[in-house]
This record gives structure tokens, sequence and C-alpha cells, in this order.
């Protein structure tokens, strides 16, 4: 098993009773610490991604992208979101101006709500929720309500038609990645992300759960792309069919919620990929394994703020190069027709993810060292 | 009273006026988009209850189920179909208020008369909290199995009676009027809808 490592909110805690604070205090100050970061890095991941698309799609394009706002134009995502700020906020007349405001934040807090249960390292995490990966799954199902809002509020038959699309589409790539989900959680016996990282630590990238569920890996990132509605599957927003679906009529900083809603979704979809597959906050080689051959006590504080940065660096590491193979397969793949869209869904990918789970169970019963009996 | 009492206090007062002022909203509201989307509010707030009676495991299985799932479906049917037309006035509509309205009055006088007289102490051991999940799945593969299984044939029967009544052009008789089907989707049947236009 893997050592306790960190425990910021022990620390800060102690240090706060040292003070003079009652241990209730010192948990309510703790509490909205975590949280802020947390946003503050969902924030900066999206303006992170928001300039990553921009670069790449200009290199798949052979031009240059920004370049003027910052070095590289890494200020030019800033510049947008600004831009989109202070924006005229323009509610149509004949909207339903009530649920056309209302629906962009349905949108936006089920995923920010999502990063509660994403670890960086063995304590490094908001909350470690028993329901664990369960709790995405659940949260991930609201998003289509608020895309049905804002779709019927627009009074635009545009907007309905692509809120509809999106929430179709919603709902059936959300059966085979639950069951994808669940094949892992067999094998890890526990919801908990911590402990479905823990699980793959014992022997660096061979125990990664990508060699054990190569096809669960491949459903999930497929399902996950549409969930986030990225390009191969960006059928609610289709602009020569739809305009651009259930965001037509939205301007300012409500249409910059869609967008955020976005791109959270696939910094966190990338996030929750590298946890479930590739080992989270897990370094290629054991840590514990690099400090025994450098002869230091795993312990001792040094090495444990060094594997702490360490599983922040690889978790982002990770997440990154998955928005990074996103965003690639984004400008290289046309969009399917909505019929091919379905059939994929229902017909190969649902069948698929029934047979992966069975013979993750059967795997199970027969070999159960190498499938967490 | 310390901080984690009180803070549950708000919690679960503020979720309880959700609830109530929610579901009275979906039974009052003239607007059924409206009264769908309270509908919605209504499942997560009680979902936050469950939360607060440390069941997590059945909270998000709610949000899942009720919000994700049933919720979604009644309004893709409202808005499959609706066409935002006022709907024809209902004969002697004030009595059918008032009737219903005594219905309801009655039922909570009723459900107010169970709860004041239940003793609602339950012996019995203490809640499990986060080993919920693990316990309510030995349940559901043991003493509660057979209740499951019936559920889920019967669920299975609901799903191929739904696909039969959405797919009858892969029938040679229509399946509730037992008269013969139309011959043209049979002779069609595997070709896409949308290709044949031309012909």
């Amino acid at each position: 098993m893997v050592s306790p490592g960190l425990d910021l909110e022990l620390s800060f805690s102690q240090a706060l009773q040292g003070f003079g604070f009652s241990p209730e205090v010192a948990r309510l100050l703790w509490l909205p610490l975590p949280m802020l970061l947390v946003l503050v890095a969902a924030v900066v991941g999206v303006l992170v991604s928001v300039w990553l698309e921009r670069k790449i799609s200009a290199a798949v394009q052979q031009r240059i992208g920004p370049e003027y706002a910052g070095a590289l134009g890494v200020l030019q995502p800033l510049a947008d979101g600004l831009k989109l700020l202070v924006k005229e906020d323009i509610i149509p007349a004949r909207a339903d101006s009530l649920l056309f405001t209302l629906g962009p934040v349905l949108v936006v807090v089920p995923v920010i709500i999502s990063w509660l249960i994403i670890p960086f390292g063995q304590n490094l995490l908001i909350s470690n929720v028993g329901v664990g990966i369960f709790l995405w799954i659940s949260f991930s199902s609201i998003q289509p309500i608020g895309l049905l809002m804002s779709g019927y509020a627009s009074n635009n038959k545009y907007s309905l038609l692509g809120g509809l699309r999106a929430a179709a589409q919603s709902i059936s790539y959300e059966i085979p990645l639950a069951l994808a989900v669940l094949a892992i959680v067999m094998m890890s016996n526990s919801l908990s992300t911590v402990d479905i990282v823990g699980q793959q630590t014992g022997a660096g990238i061979l125990s990664w759960n990508i060699w054990r569920q190569p096809v669960g890996f491949l459903i999930f990132w497929i399902c996950a792309l549409a969930e986030c509605e990225r390009l191969p599957f960006d059928l609610p927003e289709a602009e020569e069919e739809l305009v651009a679906g259930y965001q037509t009529e939205y301007a300012g900083m409500k249409f910059a919620l869609f967008y955020l809603a976005g791109y959270i979704n696939l910094v966190l979809s990338a996030v929750l990929v590298s946890v479930l597959y590739l080992g989270g906050w897990g370094f290629p080689i054991p840590v514990e394994w690099l400090a025994g051959w450098l002869n230091q006590p795993i312990d001792a504080p040094v090495v444990q703020v060094i594997t702490g940065t360490v599983g922040i660096v690889m978790t982002v590491l990770k997440a990154y190069l998955l928005v990074f193979v996103a965003i690639l397969l984004r400008w290289t793949t046309p969009r399917v027709r909505i019929d091919q869209l379905l059939d994929l869904g229902w017909k190969f990918l649902l069948p698929l993810s029934l047979v992966n789970l069975l013979v993750t169970a059967a795997l199970k019963l027969a070999f159960p060292v190498a499938f967490g009996g | 009273m310390t901080i984690a009492t009180t803070t549950e206090l708000i919690c679960f007062l503020v979720l309880s006026a959700v609830v109530v002022i929610g579901a009275l909203g979906v039974v009052l509201l003239s607007n059924i988009v409206y009264s769908a989307f309270l509908l919605g509010g209504v499942f997560t707030a009680v979902a936050g209850l469950y939360l607060l009676l440390n069941a997590s495991f059945v909270a998000m299985a709610q949000i899942l189920v009720y919000v994700g799932a049933i919720n979604v479906l009644i309004l893709f049917a409202i808005m499959l179909v609706n066409k935002r037309e006022d709907l024809k006035a209902i004969a002697n509509l004030t009595t059918r208020r008032a009737v219903s309205a005594g219905v309801c009055a009655g039922l909570l006088a009723l459900l107010v008369r169970v709860v004041v007289t239940t003793p609602w102490s339950l012996p019995g051991p203490p809640a499990v909290g986060e080993e919920a999940t693990a316990r309510i799945g030995e349940h559901l593969f043991t003493d509660y199995l057979l209740p499951f299984e019936v559920a889920s044939v019967l669920l299975l029967m609901a799903m191929i009676g739904a696909i039969v009544l959405a797919r009858r052009d892969v029938l040679a008789t229509d399946v509730v009027t037992g008269e013969v089907a139309d011959q043209g989707l049979i002779e069609k049947a595997r070709t896409p809808l949308l290709m044949n236009r031309a012909e």
C-alpha cells in the first residue's frame, strides 16, 4: 500500500490550532481553500486548452495562429475571455428570459462540481467521497437538462433542435461510458478515485489499467469525446445544419459559459482518462523504488514534497497529452452524421462495452491476482 | 450547538423549502415546461436530503435515474410535441379545482397524522455511511435477489415492447390493429430513410 504522504489539511489544522482556534473553526477556514484552488486550476486549464487549440489548429492548417498577445500568443485566450466579459448581454425579445439565463448556469455547475473527485495525489483532492467516480457519472447527466433548457428558452428552431440533439447524444453515450467505468470499478473493488489510482501504483507503468482494459480505454475515450461534443461528434452545434445549435441566440458572458463548460469538461475528461487508465498521479517508475535506490526514507519531508510535486506534474502532463490528442482529432476528422452517431453508440459501443464488462468479470474470477480479485 | 449541526440544520431547511415550494410549483403552474424543469429541481433537492442522511450512493443514484433519465425523458416528450398553444377552456373548472384541492387537503391531513403518530426513532444498527454501496450490493445479490431479477425481467419486457411499437415497419401485420402493414415500409425496411428521396 502507498504511504500516507502529504496531508496538507492536517498540517493547516494543526497550525491554526497552534494560534488557538478550535478544530471546527480550523476546518471551516480550510474548506474554501482547496475549492478555490481547484476552481482557479480549472479556469487556468481552460485558458491553456484554448491557447493549445488555437496554436495546434493553426499548425494543422499551416498558419501561425495568435502571436502578438504575449510571447507565442499565450495571452490570446485571456483577451478572448475579456472580450466576451464586456460584450453586451442580449436576451432575445421573444425568449424566456428566466430559463434563458438559467440554462448556461446548469451546464457549467455540474462540470465544476465534478472536480471534487479529481485526485492529484494520495491526499491532494477536495474530498475523497466514497461514491467517487459515480458522482461524476451522475452529475454529468444533469448537463442535458441545461442544454434542453437553453435550446427551448431561445425560442428558435435551430436552438431547440440543437438542444434535443445534444441531450440525445449525451444520453446515448453515457451508457457505454458508465459500463466502461464499471469494468474498472470491478477490478479495483472501489468507486473512489484515490483507490482506483492506488490499485495502479504497484509496478509503475506496467500496472496501469490501460494494459488490462485496452477496449475499455477506447470506449471511454470515444464516449468522453462525444460527451464533450468535440469534433467527430459535434452534431449539436453543426454549423452547416443548425447555425450553432443551442448557443445560436447567446452572446457575451452566457455564450462564454457554454464555451467554458465545454473546455472544463474536456480537461476533466482527460484527467479522468488518466486517473482510470493511465495511473493518475503515478510516475512510470514508482517513486518508492526511486527513493529506495537513492537510500532516502519514503516519509522524509523532502521526499514527500517531491512525491507530491511529481504527482501533480504527472496528472497534468497525462491530461494535457490527452487534450492534445483530442485537439488533433478535432482538426483532422470530419463530422459524423446523426444516424452514424446513434448507430455507433447503440449498435457498436453498447454491445462492445457489455462484452468488455463480462470478459473483465470472467478474468477477475479466473486470474484474481492480475485482475484485482 | 456546534458548527456542523448548524450547517446541517440550515441545509435541511433550505432543501425542504425547495422540495415543498418546487413540488407546489410542479402542480400549480400552468406552463408545463416550467413544471417539468421544477420537477428536476425537486428531484435534485431530494437527492440533497439523502446526502444529509449519509446515503451518498442513494443520492447519486437518485440524480442519475430521476434527474438524468426520467426528467430528461419527460422534457424530451414535452419539447417534441409542444406547440405553445393555450389549452381549451374546461367546463366547471372552479368546481374541479375545489374538488381536487379537497382531496389533496384530506391526503395531507392523513400524512400529517401518520407523521405525528409514528415513533420514528428506529432501533437497529447505526448508519454505515460510505460502506453503504457494498452493503446494497450484498443485499441485492442475496436476500433481495428475486425482486431484483423480477424487476429486470419487467424492464426487459418493457424495452422489447417499446421496440416492437417503434419498429412496426418490420412486422407483416400492425401489432395494434391487426391489419396488413404498409407494404412500402416492409419492402424498403433495409434502406435508410435519408437517401431515397428522389424516387
